[in-house]
């Protein structure tokens, strides 16, 4: 999994019948010391993140499928946590 | 999922099968700012509906294929949805159930 913070959300009514109703975030990457790294990833949400929170997301698709209990959605990222402590 | 430009189509008559009549676009991949970054590539569109200079969202490898029926398809990059917005703007976290 990766940490990132969620930095907004996408909007598209025309996309794969297996995306309807999925809330998609935009997460940017975080590193290991809080800061924002290079990179981001736009993930489902499966717990109801908002912006600005630290989050974990899944980024492997096997493991996105389960989640999301649907075998043929075609998405890799997944939010799967919001941290509390991102950094001790 | 990344985001992407369209910046043009792509014919290919011959193609293996279950790609027939899969529309075939090039993608600028864009960084989460909206700006261009990285190399153009070639991508099936899942939608079956986007079209050069839409904003989209593409996914890559395995969950690519996905996208098409049938999925065991040799598709590694595609287009799953048209970006209509991107909202980076200050909203408040929602607030959640109590644990």
């Amino acid at each position: 999994m990766i940490l990132g913070r969620v930095a907004g959300r996408i909007v598209s009514t025309i996309h794969h019948p297996s995306m309807a109703g999925r809330s998609l975030l935009i997460v940017d990457k975080v590193g290991a010391d809080g800061e924002l790294a290079d990179g981001y990833v736009i993930a489902v949400d499966a717990i109801g993140a908002g912006w600005g929170e630290t989050v974990l997301v899944l980024d492997e698709g096997n493991g996105a499928r389960q989640i999301l209990q649907a075998p043929g959605v075609p998405v890799r990222s997944v939010v799967v946590g919001i941290v509390d402590n991102p950094v001790s | 999922m990344f985001l992407g430009r369209v910046i043009g189509t792509l014919v290919a008559t011959t193609a293996c099968e279950g790609m027939a009549g899969v529309p075939l676009l090039w993608v600028q991949p864009l960084g989460s700012d909206g700006a261009a970054k990285g190399q153009p590539f070639v991508c099936a569109d899942g939608t079956r509906m986007a079209g050069p200079g839409e904003t989209i969202y593409w996914e890559a490898s395995r969950e690519a294929a996905l996208t098409l029926e049938p999925s065991f398809v040799p598709v590694d990059h595609a287009v799953v949805g048209i970006v209509d917005d991107r909202q980076l703007d200050a909203v408040p976290a929602p607030r959640r159930r109590p644990r």
